[in-house]
């Protein structure tokens, strides 16, 4: 499945009012990327992600996710026509997005994501916030609660399943010894860890991360890229990633997409982009004269 | 109130001496603010004359003692007992003293429940040694009974307001809702109590959820005026649907419980002639103490279990975040529905009880003051915390009862003095100094359902009120 298209934005257009804050943006991420989604402030790439993991209903556009494979693309005329929000093909399915409510995005289409303010559960211990991204699954074993009531043993067991995977994750992200004290209590950098592992434990196919490196120090952020190469190779789960830090994106990113006004104005190699005038005078905001000075910084920086 | 603890920050680090005459300086002020007080409310006291006419009677004494034991209250709290005194004498324990508070102790949960159940169980026995007879602690059980129930409902809505962080100012209604549903089973209908039971906390449940639908979409105030107008929509319903309710004269005659089918009569049939005991109507009111007991225990327990299992987790991230909740799919609208049904399933259970207990139920017992309490029961006790639910409801229900015997306060106060009737003043006060003392409630720390090596309590800063 690596290297086949996953997710399908196409002519996405979110208006507030007036105001366009996404407008006909259309792009690709693939099984197995990094996918970066970078902009100024004020781009659009929350919005775009808003949209992408139900929290808005986009005003236009489609945007699909293919579970199995591309070759469920196929059906997605079929779908859209049947006003379907997923169809199942052969050994896969296609999820509508756009139509699903935002936590049948990510119990269906196992799209997971973080945010751009860290939502913990500030009041629950690290582990117990681990346990509640295993909601679902543990729902279904507990019977709806009316078996766990009885306190029947399949219950017990899986809930130790659910307990061993929070470790195994607490393991990963160094946080073992703190898996007792609330989530409200870990230092900064530790809690985007901790909201990375925790999305991760609802077993997604695509997670997306809204600036995770933002607030770390340099070690942190180090320590973050890896985790996230880790995330792409070892679980299969493929990201999308809005960063401001361009050392990030440059250095653990395999596709850019840049987005300026809510218009995509570049999409590309790491390299590519880097390089497009454009790119480099929307971002920072200069004036064309001043662009190849500006490059050379960027030069300099990545 | 920021001078106040600007002159006691002051005296915590300066020496003996430095500190008593701060400590003067402040109780003297203290006295001051007690005797603007008093002048308005306690002084002057109009009373009638004879004649009918209303005369002053100055109360200088009263006046005084008041200012005096508020100066010497004061001045003993900043030098002997309070926390900075105890700190300015101990410097070197103080670290400790922080040290304590982080270690992990034994939750009020694992000895405090145990023990209360204990206590509880023993109570009916222990009131009659105390008064020498089953029949002259009949008011003490009364009164163990009323406090059992409001405990049940304080457990009941705790799983509403408490762990989900829905504020509901109407749970009341689902105590009325199982009340009438057991009035009207039984009477027209002459279905037992053990039947009707659970019918009356599945319909109440129903009811929740009826509820549970328009709401979901609002969030604190509106959710808080919604509740609201739904307690009182059943009230009115209850007012005015007289060929099912009978209106405002409301249900009388309901059947009483029996013993598992035996009548508490004197009959030969009856609990007594069955067990070979002495007929004593106190019998049935020892079994509904018992009963009561059961059922508050059964919502403990439940709610305990259901604490540990995902929804119950559901239900305290919901009341966290419920935007993180739903990014990591869980359904928010079921999540809720199970919070609203199942906190009105144990308020219809304590609603049967309710009407079997009084063999009448009117419009009249299930009016806002009720829901207020209630309410108030779990906001002092502490959100979510069972332990608190049970102090709080001792305070709130027994102690204006306790009022009622305290006699001697006559000597102070003068022949006409009535303590009964301060009950909401002073009902007033304590909430007031709840507010300022500990705002999360008596039991403000959260235990956490799961933990890798140690259970570590949740300091009330990080947990989350809820937004509702
Ligand atoms: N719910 C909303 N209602 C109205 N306007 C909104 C809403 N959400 C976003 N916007 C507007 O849409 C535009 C894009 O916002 P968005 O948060 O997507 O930017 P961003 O690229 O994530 O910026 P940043 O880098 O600062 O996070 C902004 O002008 C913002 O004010
Ligand atoms: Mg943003």
């Amino acid at each position: 499945m690596k290297g086949e298209t996953l997710l399908r934005v196409e002519h996405l257009t979110m208006r507030f009012g007036g105001l366009v804050a996404v407008n006909d943006l259309s792009f690709t991420a693939k099984a197995g990327d990094i996918t970066a989604l970078i902009g100024p402030n004020g781009a659009g790439k929350t919005t775009v992600f808003n949209c992408i993991t139900g929290f808005y209903k986009p005003s236009e556009g489609r945007v699909a996710l293919a579970h199995g494979g591309e070759a469920a693309f196929a059906v997605i005329e079929e779908a859209t026509a049947k006003g379907a929000r997923s169809l199942k093909v052969e050994d896969g399915a296609i999820h509508l997005l756009e139509r699903m409510p935002d936590y049948l995005v990510t119990q269906h289409a196992r799209v997971a994501r973080t945010f751009q303010n860290i939502r913990l559960f500030s009041g629950m211990t690290v582990l117990e916030n681990l346990l509640v991204a295993q909601h679902n699954p543990l729902m279904l074993a507990s019977g709806y609660s009316v078996l766990g009531i009885l306190g029947l043993s399949s219950y017990t067991t899986r809930q130790k399943e659910a307990v061993e995977l929070a470790k195994d994750w607490l393991e990963r992200i160094g946080l073992t010894d703190r898996a007792d004290d609330p989530a409200g209590d870990l230092p900064y950098g530790a809690q985007r860890r901790l909201e990375i592992a925790r999305a991760m434990c609802t077993k997604p196919v695509l997670l997306c991360l809204d600036e995770p490196a933002a607030g770390l120090n340099p070690r942190e952020s180090l320590e973050l890229n890896t985790l996230l190469r880790e995330i792409r190779d070892r679980d299969a789960t493929s990201l999308l990633l809005i960063e401001h830090d361009m050392t990030v994106v440059m250095e653990i990113s395999d596709h850019v997409v840049v987005l300026d006004y809510g218009v995509k104005i570049a999409d590309g190699s790491p390299e590519q982009v880097k390089n497009d005038p454009k790119v480099i005078g929307a971002y920072l905001g200069v004036e064309d004269e001043e662009v190849a000075a500006v490059e050379a910084e960027v030069e300099g920086r990545a | 109130m920021a001078v106040l603890s600007q002159s006691t920050a002051a005296g915590a680090k300066t020496g003996v001496p430095d500190r008593l005459v701060s400590a003067l300086k402040d109780a003297g002020f203290a006295t001051l603010v007690m005797l603007g007080l008093c002048v308005p409310l306690v002084t002057l006291r109009t009373d009638s004359e004879e004649g009918g006419q209303l005369i002053l009677v100055p109360r200088l004494g009263l006046t005084a003692a008041l200012c005096l034991a508020v100066f010497f209250a004061r001045l003993g709290y900043l030098t002997v007992w309070g926390k900075q005194a105890r700190a300015a004498r101990q410097p070197t324990s103080r670290k400790e003293a922080i040290k304590t508070v982080a270690t992990p102790r034994y939750s009020l949960m694992t000895i405090g429940l145990p023990l209360a159940l204990g206590f509880a169980l023993a109570y009916p026995l222990l009131v009659t040694l105390i008064n020498g007879g089953l029949s002259e602690a009949r008011y003490w059980i009364d009164l163990g009974i009323l406090v059992l129930t409001y405990v049940m409902l304080g457990w009941g809505l705790n799983i509403v307001v408490g762990l989900a962080g829905l504020l509901d100012l109407g749970y009341v209604a689902f105590y009325a809702i199982g009340a009438y549903s057991y009035a009207i089973l039984s009477t027209t209908f002459h279905i037992s109590f053990w039947l009707c039971l659970p019918i009356a906390g599945i319909l109440a449940a129903t009811w929740g959820v009826l509820l549970g639908f328009p709401v979901l979409r609002l969030r604190g105030d509106y959710l808080a005026i919604v509740t609201l107008a739904f307690g009182e929509i059943i009230r009115l319903v209850l007012i005015n649907w007289v060929p099912v309710t009978n209106g405002g004269a409301g249900i009388a005659s309901i059947p009483r419980a029996s013993f598992f089918g035996l009548p508490f009569n004197d009959d030969d049939n009856g609990f007594a002639a069955f067990f070979g005991l002495e007929f004593s109507p106190m019998h049935r009111i020892v079994f509904l103490f018992y009963l009561i007991l059961a059922l508050a225990t059964l919502t403990s327990l439940v709610t305990t279990r259901l604490r540990r299992l995902p929804v119950g987790r559901a239900w305290e991230a919901l009341r966290e975040d419920e935007i993180a909740c739903r990014s990591l799919g869980i359904n928010t609208t079921t999540t809720k529905l199970t919070a609203f049904a199942t906190g009105a399933l144990f308020g219809g259970l304590a609603g049967s009880f309710f009407a079997v207990r009084q063999g009448f139920v009117s419009p009249e017992s299930f009016n806002f003051l009720e829901s207020a309490i209630i309410l108030a029961i779990v906001v002092l006790g502490g959100m979510g915390s069972q332990v608190g639910v049970v102090i709080a409801a001792v305070v709130m229900i027994a102690g204006p009862e306790m009022l009622r015997n305290l006699g001697f306060l006559k000597a102070i106060f003068g022949e006409n003095f009535d303590p009964s009737e301060y009950r909401l003043l002073i009902f007033g006060l304590a909430m007031v100094v709840m507010m300022i003392w500990r705002p999360r409630g008596l039991v403000s720390t959260r235990e956490p359902t799961v933990f890798l090596k140690e259970r570590k309590s949740i300091s009330s800063d990080l947990v989350k009120e809820g937004h509702g």
